[in-house]
């Protein structure tokens, strides 16, 4: 029996997930939900193994709504708040956690443009994105500089009505295949206040790409280092004023924080989901799984860690969208919390699959392998606890 | 062109929900599990607003009969492409015996008061299985019936309905207006647009009562009992040939 085709039940983890949700946000769920186990979930373990970046799959989503989710209607986006995205990518990410957090790479560059673009430029781009005819990354990352993001090195130089620009990024999400890049550079002196943002497109001379990396997850986007040698991008392609490029990075991060962690919860989910109906199937010492008490306690402290991890990613959602003074500090506790609490619950999940659980034939090890990385992107684990720490008002 | 069209929608349990009898066996258990739009409704739906979009029809209304809840299933139909809603409402033991019959002499009384021309239904729901309903209204209302439908065509103020019968596929023609059921075979429901979601909201949803239609809700029918099916009983293995035919003798079943 192929349990990757088997459609999951989703009874009571589902109205769980759904409590506290408007009307409105129930349906979004729902036909979030519905593509998950339709259009993704029967092909997440072909994409992996495969290594495909399903572009028919994400624009078929990008019909329904979910290529510019926080980007203005005017320009083709849905106009959700945050707490509506975090929702959605939660509930996508039952069917493919690896594609859901690419969208939503995807998602957070079409909304960088959208704020602090002009209307040109979101003319020129949004609604491009919004239906992925056109898809996207985000270039902050170099090989001298992740954490340390604000020490970039890659060089945008003023001339005329063109920057140059030259240096590498490391680690770029789909770069390679995407067709438009949203790079941090630096446009004036040392530190964060010297970084601009500028928009690449895909075919500019001097714009080239290192390698197809080789991942443990993640593998149905391609990740690239993405190289400039003398790249000149117009200066109509900046967005902001210089100087404002650190500004936009963090901004968008915030955002993005809040739904790789959803990413993470809804990998969980699927993940408890599955090892529930895993118990109920495989017996040991006479018995289903389903009747070891010790199993039902594990079963039931991960659907406990799981609720927690939800509420801290919602309540940061609600948190960013009223743009209260302490949503930063709660977008990386809830990114911190949320991705290592979820990761523990799926990697439990392979373990009570047994011997099964290794093997590529059961969705559960992918869940594990692809969210893995999100204890590691976007703000590494360690540097959210100081996050919120930096916050003065914590101190 | 055809004025309006009227899509009866139902709320049921989730097709992928392991459905669980109750412990006195009045029924199964329906609280805090997952409901959805009976699948043979949403094809309805869809067919509908497939009809209007190729402006062979006005206005399509989505019809639900039920407790609150039922306005979910009508949002929802509301954002697939259904222009408004009727919410009749009927709870509590009215809700428990509501059937085929009730339903569809409230579709009949809604057919006559909203001056639709055709029906559409799912040919049954996944429920209860009656596969009563389409066929109650259409005697109803003394209009021609179109069940089982895997494609429909309107021509003039005519429609075309292929139907799936045991013996294959019977075409027939029939004069509007009319009762279709909706098969499996007759589209492929569109997912709802978050844009979609979000205009639904604006969209109206009327509420009624079976009484302001005239309805008798008295059910004719009494639930004595529900059971689960009995339970897969264990085979048995045979040495040799004379052997199963003994048993299958002794079994009654040759």
């Amino acid at each position: 029996m192929n349990e990757l085709s088997q459609r999951r039940t989703h009874t009571l983890c589902f109205l769980i997930a759904s409590v506290g949700l408007s009307d409105e946000q129930r349906e979004f769920q729902k036909v979030a939900f519905d593509f998950a186990a339709n259009e993704m979930a029967p092909h997440m373990a072909h994409w992996d193994q495969n290594e495909i970046f399903p572009v028919e799959t994400m624009r078929k989503a990008a019909q329904l709504g979910f290529g510019g989710t926080c980007v203005h209607p005017d320009v083709g986006g849905s106009g959700l708040s945050r707490l509506d995205a975090s929702v959605v990518f939660e509930a996508l990410s039952t069917g493919c956690a690896s594609t859901t957090a690419y969208m939503s790479i995807h998602n957070m560059c079409a909304w960088m443009i959208d704020t602090f673009g002009n209307n040109e430029q979101r003319g020129k781009y949004c609604p491009d994105l919004c239906s992925m005819e056109k898809f996207a990354s985000y270039c902050l990352t170099e090989p001298g500089s992740g954490s340390d993001a604000a020490s970039l090195l890659t060089s945008a130089k003023l001339q005329g009505d063109l920057y140059v620009l030259n240096g590498s990024k490391a680690f770029i999400s789909g770069g390679g295949d995407t067709d438009v890049y949203v790079v941090m550079c630096r446009t004036g002196g040392k530190g964060p206040k010297g970084i601009s943002c500028l928009v690449v497109e895909k075919g500019t001379p001097g714009l080239s790409f290192g390698k197809k990396e080789k991942k443990v997850g993640w593998n149905s986007q391609p990740t690239r280092a993405v190289i400039f040698e003398d790249c000149k991008v117009p200066v109509a392609n900046r967005l902001g004023i210089e100087g404002q490029g650190f500004n936009i990075a963090m901004k968008g991060l915030n955002g993005g924080r809040i739904n790789i962690a959803s990413c993470s919860v809804g990998a969980a989910q699927a993940c408890i989901q599955l090892t529930r109906d895993h118990m109920h199937v495989r017996k040991q010492f006479g018995e289903p799984l389903s009747n070891s008490q010790f199993l039902q306690f594990k079963l039931a402290e991960m659907a406990t860690r799981l609720v927690a991890s939800r509420l801290m990613v919602r309540q940061a959602a609600l948190a960013l969208q009223e743009d209260r003074p302490d949503a930063v500090p709660l977008c990386s506790m809830a990114k911190l919390f949320a991705t290592d609490e979820c990761f523990t619950i799926c990697n439990q999940a392979l373990q009570m699959h047994g011997g099964y659980g290794y093997l590529k034939d059961y969705a559960v090890q992918q869940f594990v392998r692809d969210i893995r990385v999100h204890q590691i992107l976007e703000g590494k684990s360690i540097w959210q606890k100081m996050r919120p720490l930096q916050n003065q008002k914590f101190l | 062109m055809t004025a309006r069209v009227l899509v009866g929608v139902k709320r049921v349990i989730d097709y992928a929900v392991k459905i669980r009898v109750k412990p006195d066996n009045t029924g199964v258990v329906t609280d805090g599990v997952k409901h959805s739009m009976n699948p043979f409704c949403e094809i309805a739906v869809e067919e509908a607003v497939r009809l209007k979009e190729k402006k062979l029809v006005q206005e399509v209304v989505a019809v639900s009969c039920g407790p609150q809840q039922v306005q979910e299933t009508i949002r929802t139909a509301l954002a697939m492409g259904a222009d408004r809603g009727i919410h009749v409402e009927v709870s509590g033991k009215d809700y428990d015996s509501l059937g085929p019959l009730q339903v569809s002499k409230i579709l009949a009384a809604l057919a006559k008061k909203e001056e639709a021309s055709l029906i559409i239904l799912g040919k049954q729901a996944i429920d209860d299985d009656c596969n009563q309903t389409g066929q109650m209204t259409a005697a109803l209302l003394d209009w021609p019936q179109g069940t089982f439908a895997s494609e429909l065509v309107i021509e003039g103020d005519k429609v075309k309905v292929v139907r799936e019968i045991d013996g294959g596929l019977e075409t027939i023609k029939l004069n509007m207006p009319v009762v279709v059921t909706a098969d499996l075979r007759l589209n492929t429901p569109r997912y709802a647009t978050l844009p979609n979601i979000m205009k639904a909201k604006k969209k109206k949803i009327a509420n009624m009562k079976p009484g302001d239609l005239g309805v008798d809700m008295t059910s004719r029918v009494e639930v004595l009992r529900v059971d689960e099916p009995p339970q897969r009983q264990a085979g048995v293995k045979v040495e040799s040939v004379e052997d199963l035919v003994s048993k299958l003798k002794e079994a009654g079943r040759i």
